[in-house]
């Protein structure tokens, strides 16, 4: 292997599976999660036995690769745990597929699972405990309401440069909520409208409760493959194009312009990795913590002009029927956000390029771009190409 | 190294005794903040401690949405002080809805719930 684009097409998702996705009331992270990876191995055609590589990740556990190592009963040859936040298990991919290309394991399963919707006892406490461990000396000081607070920071500057508005914000949940209405597996899935999501209680300007992700419970794991071996098994393969990732910084003060995100840096990466742009996109998930990360990632990905997010999703331009279909499962707005998001996207991604999405499946879906976001202020992204055999 | 202390105990020793300091670099002049033991823009590890002119502007603002019986509603804002860097802070002296980004603000030492804090009032004029 010479360069990353020679990883273009060599390995391949080939199973998929969620467990608990809304509610799972007296289980663990870890149940839901095994219940996840059990349904993502089945879906394969693989066995357990097959799986020698482990990705994962948990916001409670730093060291959670052991935990699920254990309670899996599995010896993997490839570990990979980075946590980087919500963006953490779509940046697995590309540790995985060197490590497919190398040789050093055969089949990785990337798996994730969070009750934090349900599990509510001593929450307040496991709050104060990670502002003792892992302060954020500078900032904590004002009592910003985090998440919220540092992407309201980021969606008021917007706005004040480039004229978004909160229409446009609610645009991305009333889209979000249109796409869960046609999943089954979609927690919030009542009528929205516009005007509803302006005149909600607000919980930090300018969001109110509906710019805001779900806190559900639920699972999500995926298989990665080598391409060679992913060919016979159950489903047709969903190929792996690219992976790219970046970091720049952690809190929402250190953030050099509020209104570019690391995006812009792993999405061109991703991209040329692929030999894709925005225009060969069939489908796209895109990490919607809060209705500005849609906004600002169609800018920072290429979709459209830096400041030109707002008018991009007027008029239902992302929502069903409209000129490019995002978050199609309904998002962590509308569909499941226990935590952390990113492994969904992916389920749902590989669903859509299958064309197992049920009613609500993108015709002729080929390429798929899933962008994952991470940290309190879209500190860590993630941007992955997808594609079916027609992409390769 | 030019302190006894690490650079965050420095910082918080003298914002205790009530001095709001920040680093300039000796090597690239660029000031620096939050304060740190390498220089991020040139990398060398000299970091002087200068006090800021204390003016600076709004460069984004929300208001967290709390109960009135908790407290009411209170700003956030980050404010990007003269010298070229940026802190999270509370603009104090206005309703928190009234902050607006481009305001110009001057700094003051509050005691906070957690010791002393620096936040702003504004100076009733624009950017």
């Amino acid at each position: 292997m010479n360069s990353l684009i020679d990883l273009r097409g060599s390995t391949a998702i080939v199973g998929v599976g969620t467990a608990g996705c809304g509610e799972a009331p007296d289980f663990s992270d870890m149940e839901v999660l095994a219940r996840a990876a059990h349904a993502a191995v089945a879906d394969s055609g693989l066995t357990w036995d097959d799986i020698d590589g482990l990705a994962t990740a948990n916001l409670n556990s730093p060291m959670w690769a052991l935990n699920t190592a254990e309670y899996l009963n599995i010896r993997p040859r490839f570990i990979e745990t980075t946590n980087i936040g919500g963006s953490s298990f779509i940046a697995h991919l590309q540790p995985a597929m060197l490590a497919l290309a190398s040789g050093q394991c055969n089949a990785v399963l990337v798996c994730y699972g969070s009750t934090q919707r349900t599990q509510t006892v001593g929450r307040r406490e496991k709050l104060l405990a990670k502002q003792l461990i892992d302060p954020y000396s500078y900032e904590a000081p004002y009592e910003p309401f985090n998440p919220p607070t540092s992407y309201a920071l980021i969606a008021a500057r917007h706005m004040h440069q480039y004229g978004t508005t909160r229409r446009h914000l609610a645009e991305v949940a009333v889209a979000a909520r249109q796409w869960a209405q046609l999943n089954p597996e979609a927690f919030a899935r009542a009528p929205l409208t516009i005007d509803e999501v302006l005149g909600a209680r607000m919980i930090a300007d300018p969001f109110s409760v509906y710019d805001c992700c779900l806190v559900t419970d639920g699972g999500g794991a995926f298989v990665l493959v080598r391409s060679d071996r992913a060919r016979g098994l159950k489903h047709k393969p969903v190929y792996v194009l690219s992976n790219a990732t970046a970091v720049w910084h952690r809190q929402v003060s250190s953030m050099a312009d509020l209104t570019v995100s690391p995006a812009a840096d792993s999405g061109p990466r991703a991209f040329q990795a692929a030999g894709l742009t925005p225009k060969d996109v069939d489908v796209v998930q895109l990490y919607d913590a809060f209705t500005i990360n849609p906004i600002l990632f169609l800018e920072d990905l290429g979709f459209c002009a830096k400041g030109e997010g707002g008018s991009f999703v007027e008029a239902g331009a992302i929502a069903p029927g409209g000129r490019l279909p995002v978050n199609t499962n309904g998002g962590g707005l509308s569909c499941v956000h226990p935590n952390m998001y990113g492994v969904f996207e992916i389920v749902e991604a590989v669903r859509q390029l299958r064309g197992a999405a049920g009613q609500r499946q993108v015709a002729n879906a080929r390429v798929a771009l899933v962008h994952g976001n991470g940290g309190i202020s879209a500190a860590s992204q993630s941007t992955a190409l997808l594609g079916t055999d027609l992409a390769l | 190294m030019t302190s006894i202390l690490g650079a965050e105990a420095t910082y918080f020793t003298a914002l205790s005794a009530g001095n709001f300091i920040i680093q300039r670099c000796t090597a690239c002049s660029k000031h620096v903040f939050f304060p740190r033991e390498i220089c991020p823009h040139c990398r060398t590890t000299v970091l002087d401690w200068v006090q800021p002119t204390g003016t600076g502007t709004v460069y984004s603002t929300s208001t967290v949405r709390r109960k009135p019986e908790l407290g009411g509603d209170y700003d956030v804002s980050l404010v990007d002080l003269d010298e070229g860097v940026r802190m999270m802070t509370r603009i104090d002296g206005i309703p928190p809805t009234e902050v607006r980004i481009g305001m110009r603000v001057r700094a003051e030492i509050v005691e906070g719930k957690a010791g002393k804090t620096v936040v702003f009032r504004p100076l009733g004029e624009m950017a």
